[in-house]
């Protein structure tokens, strides 16, 4: 027989102590080893991003090429670069720029996505058609090409990157967000909201967001982590930050001619953006067991 | 209804039509046809049917939750069949509804608080600073502690979430209550206790009651009038005692004989009316009288027309060409 | 020896004492009426003693033995497979210490279950003559042409019509009522000894209900099979059962036969759960209630269990004892300190005729 067995004993009758479901999402992720590993790499990254003046030891752009291609040594931790630049500072310094492109564009994503899934996914009918179409058809295009053709239009640079990446990411929020909504849409308490004459955008806010908000926290860490890479991408076809700011893409289009003779050029900031993508991965799933609300409701 | 003053609440000819698609063509799943009642006030109405009976539609279609394809709703002589914007707020708070599965009908993000003070907020009921403590009355109306007023609907236990949507349902002063299969998912000690509360209620509160239910028992207990539902259209409608006493249409008689004997011994003995096969298609209802499919009295004249309610008694109709026949047990 | 035992069975979900030494069996050919309120654990009952719950989401101690198999009163067309000739010891065998494989053999094949809800429970990708002869190949090593002719029989035994079509018929084509005589003929497919019900009548509308009820009574006549039917409907049980047991808070708190149960019950809670329900002709006023709710089962009481809710407590044990399952009469157990005496005259005259 394949049936599982039901097992959801009686609920307490107020004996725990009672917290607001995302203080329980919280304490859970804590208690959650591999988040916490995730989260520590990310809380040094955000260091990073915001002292990243104070901690490197050199200045990003301090040429000097009579120091120019030498291997890791003390002074110089993570080795120099062609024209003598201290590759550990220039690491340390493109987090701010890797975190600033990844967090605005998947905000715009976020915003805009959530809004036309919410849209689209409540009231059914030909905004959802429309929506979910316009979805498609970008989800026809390789997300590279997307982003390629975007910035193509608006020229290269740090803006043009977070639009050109945000654009590319919408039609994923939307989706995610429309496919909840299309079963909270249907709870008894979405139903109890209407019957008690709320207005739909009270519905919307007040009682379909909160209870679609896990699938998007999930796909916001994961699209973080796809977003970073993009930005390594734009950067390294050479459309994305434009030199000489420091950038862990750019960095890597530097070091494809020096691959044979200067092989830390390229690993370095090859190791940042795999630590940061692994960690915001590990995060998102850790995030996707926590935040499951029927799981959580009995712990 | 001879005692009744004038109806609070009046049905007449009520449809609910849902269109579906099926393989090759857009058909109609004939929800509720052609369905009348009142409501007086204070009173409350069993509505009593199996499974795609229609009797959940009637009660969204009162609220304006699903739109009827036909007839009228008139709530204190006014037409609110197709009220909109304000005028369908107020319908939604003179109106309300209790649910069947209370966990899933409180938001699980929302505190017992929360859900109980949304009907206020809605229609801005009373002023921000006395709602806490109009919540704190609704909980001591409904028998709840108030120390649940900060606590979340999983940490209840079923009778007690029932409760706060009992409290959630009157927060606005309503004056009908739609309870949609109320009780259908409580433990029976717990359902007696709902039962109770809601009586008490109904006498304190003035209330009207449509008790929505498949619990022939529960709606005996409940009711003052009863109608009896099948595939979307009233079967039988009568005053508790007749329709339990001297049921005219043979499908009540089949639902009262399908109830268990309370005493085993008689319970074996006895032979049942057994229906045979399953309720048709909504989508494709038989011709004629909906029930002939399974009726064991069922002759060539029902699949001709739609029977005419045939009255039986003060207040007692079946809509039965051999309405006041006994259907033999055993058939 | 009965068909099926269970022995001071204890289940443990974390902190949670679902059951507290539960004991109970049933006879070949004999019901079991299992009744209790959600969280007395009648379903763990079945669920711990079969396997189904176990190791390591839940620590099960006790006893759970399935008798030797039962060889009278087979359908004609019941094959004798081989897996039922090579039992150990020739008699009964325990289900908690057996294999996984060997619980395994003995589910679908020695025990067959019908749950609640027949929406869920059957593979809705498979037609229904899959379903059917899955086990009957599995456990029974039966040819494809063999199982089919015994998966048609099997759904006229149920009472389904017009079988040759069903059998190519997928589950959501058919109505709640029809789905369930499919697992109820799924379940007795290999010809068990035992029939498992849980609540298996509960999603069903009353006609219908009606409907199975009978066909149960029916095939229990004709197959001689034991069976357990688990629900909270005592109006049920009342009408299938020849022994009840009354499940609360882990822990059975009555036992007798049906009649004894129904005319005589002497537990608080028993005498609770008859007065507040709703019974045709008893019309209007107030039911009586058994105030509260059930039992927490990862804090219970100290004393008897039923303490909290109980309007006849008055043993100054009550509150500090837990009381045990004493005979009141011969086969009529009861665990309460406060239990209704038996009345001297068993039953009116009329009704044991």
């Amino acid at each position: 027989m394949t049936t599982t067995p039901r097992l959801a004993p009686e609920p307490t009758h107020g004996t725990a102590r009672r917290r607001a479901p995302w203080v329980r999402s919280l304490v859970a992720l804590l208690h959650h080893k591999v988040a916490v590993a995730g989260l520590v790499v990310l809380a040094v990254l955000v260091v990073c991003a915001l002292f990243g003046e104070q901690l490197a030891p050199y200045p990003a752009n301090a040429v000097d090429i009579s120091r120019a291609l030498q291997p890791p040594s003390t002074a110089h931790p993570f080795g120099t670069d062609d024209l003598g630049r201290d590759v550990m500072s220039r690491v340390i310094l493109a987090a701010s720029v890797s975190l600033q492109v990844s967090v605005v564009s998947v905000t715009i994503a976020l915003v805009v996505g959530v809004l036309l899934g919410l849209v689209a996914g409540y009231f059914g009918g030909w905004p959802d058609t429309v929506v979910m179409r316009v979805a498609d058809v970008m989800f026809a295009f390789p997300v590279m090409l997307l982003a390629i053709a975007i910035v193509a239009v608006l020229g290269p640079g740090l803006t043009t990157a977070m639009i050109a990446i945000g654009v590319v990411y919408v039609p994923i929020f939307a989706r995610v967000t429309r496919a909840s909504v299309l079963s909270v849409r249907e709870e008894p308490y979405v139903r109890a909201a209407v019957s008690l004459g709320a207005h739909p955008g009270r519905v919307i806010v007040r009682h379909v967001l909160p209870n679609v908000s896990a699938p998007i926290i999930v796909q916001t860490s994961l699209s973080l982590a796809f977003a970073i890479l993009s930005e390594a991408a734009l950067s390294f076809l050479g459309l994305g930050v434009q030199p000489p700011a420091p950038s862990w893409g750019r960095m890597l289009f530097d070091a494809k001619a020096f691959l044979d003779q200067a092989w830390w050029m390229g690993v370095f900031p090859g190791l940042a953006v795999f630590v940061t993508v692994l960690a915001l991965n590990l995060v998102g799933d850790a995030l996707r067991d926590v935040l499951d609300v029927r799981k959580t409701v009995n712990d | 209804m001879s005692v009744h003053d004038a109806p609070l609440l009046q049905v007449e000819g009520l449809q609910v039509r849902f269109p579906v698609r099926t393989e090759r063509r857009k058909a109609w799943v004939h929800a509720v046809e052609d369905v009348s009642f009142s409501l007086a006030h204070g009173e409350t109405l069993g509505l009593v049917g199996e499974s795609g009976s229609g009797k959940s539609t009637i009660g969204n279609a009162l609220l304006g939750l699903v739109p009827p394809t036909a007839g009228r709703i008139l709530l204190d002589g006014h037409d609110v069949t197709s009220a909109r914007g304000p005028s369908l707020r107020e319908l939604r708070r003179r109106v309300t509804m209790v649910f069947q599965d209370p966990l899933a009908s409180l938001d699980p993000r929302r505190t017992i608080e929360d859900s109980v003070r949304e009907p206020l907020e809605i229609h801005r009921l009373s002023p921000g600073r006395e709602r806490g403590r109009r919540v704190a009355d609704l909980l001591d109306l409904v028998g709840l502690p108030r120390r649940f007023a900060d606590h979340y609907p999983h940490e209840l236990s079923g009778g007690q979430r029932q409760r706060v949507c009992i409290a959630r349902a009157l927060a606005g002063d309503p004056e009908i209550v739609v309870l949609d299969e109320a009780t259908a998912s409580l433990d029976v000690s717990v359902q007696a206790q709902i039962m109770n509360l809601l009586q008490d209620l109904q006498r304190d509160l003035g209330l009207s009651y449509l008790f929505i239910s498949h619990d022939l028992a529960a709606v005996e207990h409940m009711s003052h009038r009863v109608q009896v539902m099948y595939l979307g259209r009233l079967m039988e409608s009568a005053g508790r005692e007749e329709i339990y006493a001297a049921p005219g249409h043979p499908y009540t008689q089949a639902l009262l004989s399908a109830i268990p004997a309370d005493d085993p011994v008689v319970e074996r003995g006895r032979r049942r009316i057994l229906l045979r096969g399953d309720v048709p298609s909504p989508v494709s209802p038989p011709s004629g009288c909906v029930f002939r499919t399974r009726c064991p009295l069922a002759i060539d004249v029902c699949a001709e027309r739609v029977p005419e309610p045939v009255g039986l008694g003060a207040g007692h109709v079946a809509a039965c060409v051999r309405a006041g026949e006994r259907v033999p047990a055993g058939t | 020896m009965p068909a099926l035992s269970v022995q001071d069975l204890h289940v443990r979900i974390k902190d949670a004492q679902i059951l507290r030494g539960v004991s109970w069996s049933v006879e070949h050919g004999q019901t079991l009426g299992i009744v209790g309120e959600s969280g007395s654990g009648k379903s763990m009952t079945v669920l711990a003693a079969t396997g189904l719950v176990g190791p390591p989401l839940a620590q099960v101690t006790g006893r759970a033995v399935l008798g030797a198999p039962h060889s009278s009163g087979r359908s004609s067309g019941g094959p004798d497979g081989p897996a039922s000739a090579t039992l150990p010891d020739g008699g009964g065998q325990d289900l908690l210490t057996l294999s996984p494989a060997g619980r395994r053999a003995v589910r679908g094949r020695r025990i067959g279950f019908v749950f609640q809800d027949p929406a869920t429970s059957l593979n809705p990708i498979l037609d229904v003559e899959r379903q059917l002869t899955e086990g009957l190949e599995e456990h029974l090593g039966m040819t494809r042409r063999a199982a089919r002719g015994r998966a048609l029989e099997l759904l006229e035994m149920v009472g389904i019509p017009d079988p040759e079509r069903r059998l190519r018929a997928y589950p959501h084509e058919l109505s709640g009522g029809m789905r369930q005589r499919v697992m109820i003929a799924i379940a007795l497919s290999c010809d068990p000894d035992v029939l498992i019900a849980d609540e298996a009548t509960t999603a069903l509308d009353v006609t219908i209900q009606a409907q199975i009820i009978d066909a149960v009574r029916d095939l229990q006549e004709r197959l001689g099979t034991a069976v357990v039917w688990i629900s909270h409907d005592l109006g049920v049980v009342g009408g299938l059962a020849d022994e009840v047991v009354v499940l609360y808070g882990g822990q059975v708190v009555e036992q007798a036969d049906v009649l004894t149960l129904f005319a005589q019950r002497s537990h608080p809670y028993t005498e609770g759960l008859f007065a507040s329900r709703p019974r045709l002709g008893s019309a209007g006023g107030h039911l009586t209630t058994i105030p509260g709710s059930p039992p927490d089962p990862r804090s219970l009481p100290a004393g008897c269990v039923f303490y909290d809710r109980c309007t006849l407590r008055s043993d100054p044990r009550c509150a500090t004892h837990r009381p045990e399952l004493v005979p009141l009469a011969p086969g009529h157990l009861v665990r309460s300190f406060c239990a209704t005496p038996v009345r001297d005259a068993p039953l009116d005259p009329e009704e044991t005729a």
